[in-house]
C-alpha cells in the first residue's frame, strides 16, 4: 500500500528569533500515515494550545516543519518549488476552516469563489463548463448552483456557507481534506448535517479527511482513527472508538471525564 | 417569589438607511420569570434573539435597538425596579450590587493594561462601602473561595490563563453578593476540562449566595448539567419552557425535540439527522409560527397563526399547535 500522507517525527518550534527570549514547541515528534487505498476520517483532538492547528497548517504546506518530514504521495512537501508545483499540491489537499463567515469576503458573491477555483485549480475553461463544475461540487454537498447563484455570504446561513466552503474544496477533486474545527461555529440544528456530509464524502467519494476538533462527541461519531494531543505531543492514538471507550493515558481519561453528558439525572433539578 | 418578571417584551432593531425602514424583530413577545435562587437556562441558536433579550433585561439598549413594548421588573430588596423606566442613577445603583454579569470573553471585562486589582476597585469599591484596606481584604477572601491566590490581584490579565481569567470575572460578578447574575456564554471560549471546573464554580457560588442566574448558552449539554429550568428560543420567541429534566425527557416542541435528539453523545454512533432549511430572517419573519418552514408537523394553521405559549403540564409551557406526543 502506498501512503497518501506520511508524517515522520514532525516538530515545529516558534520563537527563538533575535527578539524572542523563549522558544515554544507547538508540535513535537508527531508521526502517522494515511493510506491511499483506505480513505478514512482521521481525527486530531486536543485543547487549545495543543498544537492541532499548527499540525494542520504544516500538512497544508502553509508552515514548514522545524524538523522531521511530511510526505504527500511520496513527495516531501519541503521540496515543492514554484507556482506550478504548489498548485499541483493544492489541487490534491484542500482546507476547510472553522468560521465560514470569516472564510468568505462579505462583499463578494459566493459563487465567484467556486468559479475562480474551477478556473484555477481544476483547469476548466468556458463559462458553461465552469458553471457545470461548480454545480457538480455543490450537488455533492446537497446544494445547487441555482440556489446560491449571485448570493452574498450574509444571505446564507452558517451551515449553508460551510457546505459551500466544502463544495469549493471539492472542485479540484482532492484526495485529502484538512478540516480545522469545521462545525464549532455552526448552529446546533445544522451541525449534524455537516458532520454527516463528512461521512458521506469518505464513503461515496473516497476522500481522506483530517478532522481537527476539541469535541469528543462528534469525534466519536465520525472518526475511524484518532490521536489525542497535548502540548504538541501525541499522548494516545488508535482506533477512535476503542480509544474513546477506554482511554489509557491519564490526560485522555481527564478529557473524557470532562465531556458534559447531555443526560439529565433522574429527579430533575440540581438543587 | 420571582426576582425577574418579563412581560410581553418586544425589542426590535430599527433602521432607516436611505429612507428604507427596516425592523429586525429580534425579540418579539417574550414573557418569562426567574425565581429566587434558581438557574434559568436560555437556549437557542445564533440569531434566535437570546443576546438581544439579555441586553434588554440589563437595560443596555442602544439605538438601533428599541424596546417596542413590554415590561421588565426586578424585585430587589430595595424595592422593585422597572428597567425601562429607571433613570441612570437608579440603574448605576443596582448594577454589580444587585444585578451583575459574567461575559463570554474575559478580556472584554478586564483592562489589558491595568492590574486585576483595578478592575475590582472600579466595579465593586463604591458598592461595598468599606475603607480600601478592608475592601481588598474582602476581595482576597472572595478570590480564595474561587481558588484564586491573592497574588492574582497584582497580575496583568495576560499573565493569567484563560480559565483563571474567567474565574476572575466570576469573582468580579459575585464579590458584591448580587441577587441576580446574567451569564452570557461564560464557558463557550474555554476548553472542556476548564469548562467543567468553571461550571462547578458558578454552581457552587450561586448556591452559597442564593442568587438567581440567567444562564445563556447554545450548548444543550451545559444546560443539562446546570440549569434548573430551561427556556428555548427560536426566531425571537420563546417556544418552550419547563424544568430541565421535563424538557430533556419529554420535549413537546418539534424544535426542542430535534435539538435534543441531534446532540452527539460519546458512545453513540447512530445516524443523526440535520434539520433542513435555514434559521428565519428576522427582518422578514415567516408568517404564523416562525418554525413552520422547517417543521415536519406544519399545517395551514401554523402558517396562518402564531401559536401561544401555553401550559402543557405543571410548569411546562409550549408554543405549538401540534406538540409532540408524550413519549
Amino acid at each position: 500500500m502506498t501512503a497518501l500522507l506520511e508524517l515522520k517525527d514532525v516538530s515545529r518550534v516558534y520563537g527563538g528569533g533575535p527578539f524572542a527570549r523563549r522558544q515554544v514547541a507547538a508540535v513535537s515528534g508527531v508521526s502517522f500515515s494515511l493510506q491511499e487505498a483506505r480513505p478514512e476520517i482521521f481525527t486530531v483532538v486536543g485543547e487549545s494550545g495543543s498544537g492541532k492547528t499548527t499540525l494542520a497548517r504544516m500538512i497544508l504546506g502553509m508552515v514548514a516543519p522545524s524538523s522531521g518530514e511530511i510526505r504527500f504521495q511520496g513527495t516531501d512537501l519541503a521540496t515543492i518549488r514554484g507556482t506550478a508545483g504548489r498548485l499541483a499540491f493544492m489541487r490534491k489537499v484542500q482546507p476547510i476552516f472553522q468560521n465560514p463567515f470569516e472564510a468568505f469576503n462579505p462583499m463578494k458573491r459566493v459563487d465567484r469563489y467556486l468559479f475562480a477555483t474551477a478556473r484555477r485549480m481544476a483547469d476548466v475553461s468556458g463559462e458553461a463548463a465552469i458553471a457545470a463544475a461548480a454545480d457538480t461540487a455543490l450537488r455533492s454537498v446537497g446544494l445547487s448552483l441555482a440556489e446560491i447563484r449571485g448570493r452574498f455570504p450574509h444571505q446564507l446561513s452558517g451551515g449553508q456557507l460551510q457546505r459551500i466552503a466544502i463544495a469549493r474544496a471539492l472542485i479540484s477533486r482532492p484526495l485529502l481534506l484538512v478540516a480545522d474545527e469545521p462545525v464549532s461555529m455552526i448552529d446546533a440544528s445544522l451541525r449534524a448535517s455537516i458532520v454527516n456530509l463528512l461521512r458521506e464524502l469518505r464513503d461515496n467519494s473516497g476522500l481522506a479527511i483530517i478532522y481537527i476538533t476539541h469535541d469528543l462527541a462528534t469525534a466519536y461519531y465520525v472518526s475511524d482513527r484518532i490521536i489525542i494531543m497535548r502540548q504538541g505531543r501525541v499522548v494516545e492514538s488508535g482506533q477512535a472508538r476503542a480509544v474513546l471507550d477506554d482511554p489509557q493515558h491519564p490526560y485522555s481519561k481527564l478529557l473524557k471525564s470532562s465531556v458534559l453528558s447531555p443526560e439529565v439525572p433522574t429527579g430533575a433539578s440540581h438543587a | 417569589m420571582s426576582v425577574l418578571a418579563v412581560e410581553g417584551l418586544r425589542a426590535w432593531y430599527r433602521t432607516g438607511t436611505f429612507g428604507v425602514p427596516r425592523d429586525v424583530r429580534a425579540v418579539d413577545g417574550v414573557s418569562l420569570s426567574v425565581e429566587a435562587g434558581e438557574i434559568y437556562g436560555l437556549a437557542g441558536e445564533s440569531s434566535s434573539g437570546k443576546t438581544t433579550l439579555i441586553k434588554t433585561i440589563a437595560a443596555a439598549t442602544q439605538p438601533p435597538l428599541e424596546v417596542m413594548a413590554g415590561t421588565i421588573t426586578f424585585a430587589f430588596p430595595g424595592g422593585p425596579i422597572e428597567m425601562q423606566r429607571a433613570d441612570r442613577r437608579a440603574l448605576a445603583a443596582i448594577r454589580w450590587r444587585h444585578l451583575s454579569y459574567i461575559m463570554q470573553g474575559s478580556m472584554s471585562v478586564l483592562n489589558p493594561v491595568r492590574r486585576v486589582r483595578h478592575a475590582f476597585v472600579d466595579f465593586a469599591f463604591r458598592h461595598l462601602g468599606q475603607p480600601k484596606p478592608q475592601f481588598l481584604e474582602t476581595v482576597r477572601a472572595h478570590l480564595q473561595r474561587l481558588q484564586l491566590g491573592p497574588d492574582v490581584l497584582d497580575a496583568f490579565p495576560h499573565q493569567l490563563s484563560g480559565g483563571m481569567r474567567q474565574r476572575v470575572t466570576i469573582a468580579l460578578a459575585t464579590v458584591c453578593r448580587p441577587e441576580f447574575i446574567i451569564a452570557d456564554e461564560p464557558t463557550t471560549a474555554l476548553d472542556v476540562v476548564v469548562q467543567k471546573e468553571v461550571l462547578a464554580m458558578i454552581r457552587e457560588i450561586q448556591r452559597e449566595l442564593g442568587s438567581s442566574v440567567l444562564f445563556v448558552t447554545h450548548d444543550m449539554a451545559v444546560h443539562a448539567n446546570l440549569a434548573d429550568r430551561l427556556g428555548i428560543m427560536y426566531g425571537g420567541r420563546l417556544v418552550e419552557e419547563g424544568r430541565t429534566d421535563q424538557l430533556f425527557r419529554t420535549p413537546r416542541h418539534p424544535y426542542t425535540a430535534h435539538l435534543i435528539a441531534s446532540l452527539p453523545r460519546l458512545g453513540d454512533t447512530a445516524p443523526k439527522a440535520g434539520l433542513s432549511g435555514t434559521p428565519p430572517n428576522l427582518a422578514d419573519p415567516p408568517s404564523g409560527c416562525r418554525f413552520h418552514p422547517r417543521c415536519p408537523r406544519a399545517t395551514d394553521l401554523c402558517r396562518r397563526e402564531v401559536p401561544p405559549l401555553e401550559p402543557m403540564a405543571a410548569g411546562h409551557r409550549v408554543a405549538c399547535f401540534h406538540p409532540e406526543p408524550v413519549a
